[in-house]
């Protein structure tokens, strides 16, 4: 018996994909290959399953194709530990019966996740392995999305387990002293996830896996799993209120459109109310933290219907508490164009100065580029454009890239215009 | 962050085809390992040799779009031998790799120390929301 192939068939798969790993890892208590048969399990139902339908019991179909696949893996270990004439026995190989419907437990997605982000990682290795063990996708899927070869993202998967393996991770469920301790890294790298799909989701990269809504998929779950936490809420609810400014951020020609220039009908309405609504939830548990402020600051955005309807003083205050919470070049700048917006250019600009003996950031492109905005509120021409250009030739970012040369341009042929612009915000 | 590793010779060819087997040999082989070692850490996205400047051509468009050709370029010119495209964490990773590149042994064993030019690849807009 089996069902056909539908639209909400690979949403299934995606979702049976970390069941299935925990399952074959505890049974065979070895992570590394488990995770590699999985992997070739999902290949084969992803060949197999919309031709002759889904099987009865998916999650069993999976499990047994997997089981097979290490079992070949342990037969062949044995082999070769064989020919090095070490007994079988010694090697504590055991090569377990296939019991499909025990052995299940509802916390392996969320053992998994912790494990995947592991803080023993580097960013890139934890997001592309949480893609493929967590999130179910290919080795082929997450590397077009990264837009590397297969090999090197087959590569990077192999070195993150490796890390894993070597680190000592177990596979269980973390106490809630390692959970409270690891969570910032598993938010931060679906933070990174989502990130990844908002930047590339333009134009060009429309034919990209969508990163953005994989990344509010696993954001879903891990709320569901951990529904204590106020920041996995408000990191859901920055999220859902970010995405849902998505089809209004850029222009028919994948130009930038910033956020005071933006067409406000084309933002997702339902985002934005389920967004507010998860943010208010995470407001109400007390303990404040940065996701929840981030969230809140795009939730003031997302409720004025135009752009000079914006409560800057509220993001002014929101940008205060983060700056205390978490000071970091980027919010020290989205604060100075708040205070911009409230009190005035000058103060914006009196307040970006901090920013010129940081290190790292004092030639960043992004504060010459926010100088430039404020010059112009002011009316001095001749150094927005400079700023501009300087904004322009330090950025890695092609839309970027178009859209401040365009700006500079613009002023150059038509000074009256000026004082005019917002300090962009996207 | 994708970055381009460049890798110049100071004079066409740098007398490669004059060198002497072992050092040509350990030069090859010292390439192929840091290939290898980029494809195992999954870094590599594309790895390019390029043909000696007697290949090279520089073309314009003439009347109608017609490719014009030009040939044959002085001694004393540099050229871009080879280049990397590798996808790394930190700009620090890429000067690194670059300065291994750029040690390649030269005649006698000897490091080449040859100029790598980095650059980061354009890519989508970058992060904005921290």
């Amino acid at each position: 018996m089996t069902r056909a192939w539908d639209a909400t068939s690979e949403q299934l798969l995606r979702e049976l994909a970390p069941q299935v790993l925990g399952t074959v890892a505890r049974r065979f208590r070895d992570f590394v290959s488990a995770e590699d048969a999985v992997q070739e399990a999902m290949i084969a139902a992803f060949l197999q399953w919309p031709e002759e339908g889904i099987p009865e019991n998916p999650r069993g179909w999976l499990i047994q194709v997997a089981s097979r696949r290490m079992t070949d893996h342990v037969r062949s270990e044995i082999a070769r530990r064989e020919r090095e004439a070490v007994v079988a026995q010694e090697a504590e190989i055991v090569v377990p019966t296939v019991d499909i419907e025990s052995d299940m437990d509802p916390d392996d997605t969320l053992i998994l996740l912790f494990m995947c982000c592991h803080p023993a990682l580097t960013s890139s290795s934890a997001i592309a392995l949480t893609l493929r063990a967590v999130g179910g996708l290919t080795t082929a899927e997450i590397a077009n999305a990264f837009l590397v070869p297969e090999p090197t993202m087959a590569q990077r998967i192999s070195r993150a387990k490796q890390s894993i393996q070597e680190s000592g991770v177990p596979f269980r469920l973390p106490s809630p002293q390692e959970r409270a301790q690891h969570l910032p890294a598993v938010l931060h790298v679906l933070y990174l996830i989502f990130n990844e799909g908002y930047v590339s989701s333009t134009g060009a990269h429309l034919q990209r896996l969508d990163l953005a809504r994989e990344a509010i998929r696993l954001m879903r779950y891990t709320k569901k799993m951990i529904p204590d936490s106020a920041e996995v809420a408000g990191l859901l609810a920055l999220m859902l209120l970010t995405d849902a400014r998505r089809a209004a951020r850029s222009g028919p020609s994948e130009e930038l459109i910033p956020l005071d220039k933006q067409d406000r009908t084309l933002w997702d309405r339902a985002g934005i109310s389920e967004g507010v609504g998860v943010l208010t939830e995470a407001l109400s548990k007390g303990s404040v933290g940065m996701y929840q402020l981030q969230a809140a600051i795009a939730a003031v955005h997302d409720e004025a219907a135009r752009a000079e309807d914006t409560d800057w003083a509220q993001i002014l205050a929101l940008y205060e508490l983060l700056k205390r919470l978490s000071p970091s070049p980027v919010v020290t700048l989205n604060h100075a164009i708040a205070a911009a917006m409230v009190h005035g250019p000058s103060k914006g600009l009196e307040l970006l100065r901090a920013l010129d003996s940081d290190s790292r950031f004092g030639g960043h492109y992004r504060l010459a580029a926010v100088r430039a905005h404020l010059f112009e509120m002011i009316g001095d021409d001749k150094a927005a454009i400079e700023h501009y250009r300087m904004a322009a030739t330090r950025t890695t970012s092609i839309p970027e890239q178009n859209y401040l040369m365009t700006q500079a341009a613009r002023l150059e042929e038509n000074p009256d215009g000026s004082g005019k612009n917002h300090p962009r915000i996207r | 962050m994708k970055y381009i590793l460049m890798m110049n010779t100071m004079k066409a060819g740098q007398g490669i085809p004059n060198w002497a087997v072992n050092d040509l040999q350990a030069h090859i082989a010292f390439m192929m390992n840091l290939n290898k070692d980029l494809r195992s850490s999954g870094e590599l996205v594309s790895a390019e040799g390029l043909s000696f400047p007697d290949q090279a051509r520089l073309v314009r468009a003439g009347k109608n779009g017609v490719p014009i050709t030009d040939g044959v370029f002085p001694e004393s010119k540099e050229f871009l031998a080879g280049f990397w495209i590798v996808d790394v964490d930190t700009p620090e990773r890429a000067y690194a790799i670059a300065a291994r590149a750029s040690a390649a042994p030269g005649p006698g064993g000897a490091p080449l120390n040859m100029p790598i030019e980095v650059r980061p690849v354009m890519s989508a807009p970058p992060p904005e929301m921290m």
